[in-house]
């Protein structure tokens, strides 16, 4: 029998998203499965974002947090620390201390801050609310029109609070994260209902929700797998914005990320297990299809650089 | 190429016999189509026929099975590129590599790692399945030795024995030839040789030719040479080579039944860097390999792979639920804390593991909620406080508690004070939001 290697024909592409202003970064692109370099082209790596608050991360867990200490408690000092010292390529800004459990900050403060952070960096920013519906579309408001055309991320809009952030963005020229519940319909019809007010689908990111290693990983895998092969294969317009994996939040609060060896010896050296645990959470969402990655560990992010060398 | 159930019916002998237990040859032939049985089940088919039928309908993947008895692993026999289309079955294996070269204090601590690998996570038992044994020496003396030595020490863990040289490996095969190694490998220089040591001890022989198309040709050449087991390599190394090599090797497999790729796929990841070693072995998992070669096998590494392959592995279209009732951790006595979550398998698994790690016996109530998550059910509308309060009342907790305190998962504290208005007598408490708390909780309480 004589061999054809057998390719996939695709019908159609992911949006090539570009942010920042000075450094630009740009993410998604392809028109074929992750890094199957034989049958199209990937145009960009994967990005992956630096995370960090406008608080000081008391309750991440040490192994990651004492990587910050001393320039943590500001967030313009721990910006720059990981664009100028760990080298990121985008930063990740979550403005948690607007939670209402948390400072209950006020927009115009959130505002501030984003803007602050912005001014003192080269690198692309992406801007997180602290993922309260309510809170989030007054904050993402202030923040959106503080960062006017400056060529940012800002999310999450989800289904209850979409219309306020959207057109925002809209309203101020930024890139937009549109998140829903696990599931690729949900999904779907989040990116139509936004796209529907008029905001460019091909300014959008779909988070389709993330999730660790050991903890549903394998729900969200499998939704990033079917809604990259209905954006390649079905040429669905829906489904072709780039996916994000927003790891470090979910990675660093599960008890693999934190429990002492001393206590659970058989779970293995804390630090490597930590940091391979956010690591292996960002591979697998990667090979299932996610162009856009916020991570918290510089040693996890550098592990996974060296992957991304070896498959491009 | 796979037959149609139309094409299949036309080489059976159309007498609706019902020897093989469907109504008539042309049910059967749909059964067959869909490979849920097999043609032996036809007592009437023709030599010719089934000899056509046996191989259109079998897996696309061949299995493989080495090792023997509990501990023996099963490969290939996979149908589908995506899980969301159909479980993934055999999960990959790890081997851990060992050379030849290493010393004797070193061999021995490695085979101890691997004997003592097996962990317990959410209810299944996951290990480093393998070792590779490496005749870097390139002593066929040595390497026998060495493999003897292994199997002595570690006399249930399959082997995989790794040499091209024919005296070798026929010494070393010969040595543990029961305990069904795989032998790897044959390459365009050895093949005769090393075919015929597969063919006389009977063990699975892996086959390395340098790029999917020579590969797709050697294993058809080997076959022909009375090898029908294998594992397949094609020299793919790097990140890149693996990713594009095992799904084009998988695509063949299964979508065209292509048979000269339908074997299980050996990926070797060694790497000096451990962490860039693990994230290899995640690629590994994801797409494709059915074994990895790795070169260490610290804790931190296993925990990390190990549960990868159990997501990846497990059945997408089966919610994983456990059974609605009261459960006791360790000897709870009538004055025990009592908790409530929900019966999603991995809430439930997860929380008992973490009532477990407190050491402090308790009884763990587990509703019902459709196999969906605490906050998950809660917005469902599944686990509500009229709810939680039929369930309490009718689960004869009372009858079995000397106190009417009821523990609920912080996610859900606004349900506090209407589940103690349905709940006559009972206190709420609640507690902590995330699992991994519930240790510091229940020992602060003692």
């Amino acid at each position: 029998m004589s061999f054809v290697v057998p390719k996939e024909t695709y019908s159609g592409k992911v949006y090539e998203v570009s942010i920042g202003t000075d450094k630009v970064a740009s993410f998604g692109g392809e028109n074929m499965l992750p890094f199957l370099s034989f049958e199209g082209t990937a145009k960009n790596r994967p990005l992956i974002a630096f995370e960090i608050q406008d608080i000081p991360p008391d309750d991440w867990p040490d192994t990651v947090k004492k990587v910050y200490e001393g320039v943590s408690a500001n967030p313009v000092e721990w910006a720059k620390y990981c664009q100028d010292k760990l080298g990121a390529k985008a930063i990740a800004l979550r403005l948690l201390g607007t939670h209402p459990d948390r400072l209950d900050r006020s927009p115009d403060e959130a505002a501030k801050i984003a803007s602050d952070v912005l001014a003192a960096l080269n690198v692309p920013l992406i801007i997180l609310g602290s993922n309260h519906v309510d809170k989030d579309a007054a904050v993402l408001c202030a923040v959106a029109m503080a960062v006017k055309d400056k060529n940012c991320i800002i999310g999450k809009a989800q289904e209850e609070n979409h219309k306020t952030i959207a057109a925002a963005a809209m309203a101020n020229n930024l890139k937009l994260i549109a998140m829903s519940n696990l599931d690729i319909n949900l999904s779907k019809q989040l990116n139509i209902l936004i796209t529907q007010m008029g905001f460019d689908k091909e300014k959008l990111i779909t988070d389709p929700m993330c999730s660790a290693l050991g903890y549903g990983l394998d729900y969200t895998y499998s939704v990033m797998e079917r809604i990259r092969l209905a954006a390649l294969t079905q040429n669905d317009v829906t489904m072709q914005q780039p996916l994000l994996g927003d790891i470090g939040m979910y990675v660093w609060k599960v008890k693999e990320t934190q429990a002492l060896e001393a206590d659970l010896p058989m779970l293995g050296a804390l630090e490597d297990r930590a940091v391979a645990w956010e690591a292996v959470t960002a591979t697998a969402f990667m090979i299932a299809g996610a162009e856009l990655l916020i991570m918290r560990h510089p040693k996890a992010v550098e592990a996974l650089e060296k992957l991304i060398d070896e498959l491009m | 190429m796979a037959l149609s159930g139309v094409e299949i019916f036309k080489m059976l002998p159309k007498t609706n016999c019902k020897k093989c237990g469907h109504p008539t040859c042309l049910a059967f032939a749909m059964k067959l189509a869909q490979r849920q049985i097999s043609i032996d089940a036809c007592p009437d088919v023709s030599a010719e026929a089934k000899k056509i039928l046996g191989e259109a309908s079998a897996p696309p993947i061949r299995p493989i099975t080495f090792g023997v008895g509990d501990k023996a692993v099963k490969m290939g026999e996979e149908t589908v590129l995506f899980r969301h289309d159909k479980k993934f079955l055999n999960p990959t294996v790890f081997a851990l590599e060992i050379k030849d070269t290493a010393s004797d204090d070193e061999i021995n601590s490695k085979v101890e790692a691997v004997a003592t690998s097996e962990i317990d996570r959410v209810g299944q038992k996951l290990r480093i399945d393998s070792i590779l044994v490496e005749n870097a020496s390139k002593d066929a003396g040595r390497f026998e030795a060495v493999v003897k030595a292994i199997a002595a020490k570690g006399p249930e863990i399959p082997l995989i024995l790794s040499t091209a040289d024919p005296a070798a490996a026929e010494a070393a095969v010969k040595a543990v030839a029961d305990k069904k190694p795989i032998l790897y490998g044959a390459n365009e220089s050895n093949a005769e040789a090393m075919a015929n040591i597969a063919k006389t001890y009977k063990v699975p022989l892996g086959v390395y030719a340098k790029g999917v198309d020579a590969l797709a040709a050697f294993t058809e050449k080997i076959k022909g040479l009375g090898v029908d087991d294998m594992v397949i390599d094609s020299g793919a190394r790097t990140a890149k080579e693996i990713i594009e090599d095992n799904t084009i090797i998988r695509r063949a497999a299964t979508k065209k039944n292509f048979k000269p790729l339908g074997y299980p796929v050996i990926n070797f990841v060694q790497r000096d860097n451990p962490m860039l070693e693990t994230l290899m072995t995640a690629l590994g998992i994801t797409k494709y390999s059915s074994i990895i070669v790795i070169s260490n096998v610290e804790k931190w590494k296993n925990l990390a792979t190990f549960t990868l392959r159990q997501n990846i592995y497990t059945d997408p279209q089966v919610p994983m639920q456990v059974e609605q009732k009261i459960y006791k951790i360790g000897e709870p006595t009538p004055e025990a804390p009592f908790l409530i979550t929900t019966n999603f398998s991995l809430t439930y698994f997860i929380v008992l593991g973490e009532v477990e790690n407190s050491k402090v016996p308790c009884r763990l109530a587990v509703m019902d909620t459709g196999g969906l998550s605490v906050l998950t059910s809660w917005a469902a509308g599944k686990f509500t406080a009229s709810k939680i309060a039929q369930f309490i009342k009718e689960s004869g907790i009372e009858n079995e508690i000397s106190h009417r305190e009821l523990i609920i998962p912080g996610y859900v504290a606004i349900l506090s004070g209407s589940i103690e208005e349905k709940l006559p007598g009972w206190k709420v408490t609640v507690g902590p939001r995330e699992a991994n708390a519930i240790p510091v909780f229940l020992k602060g309480r003692a």
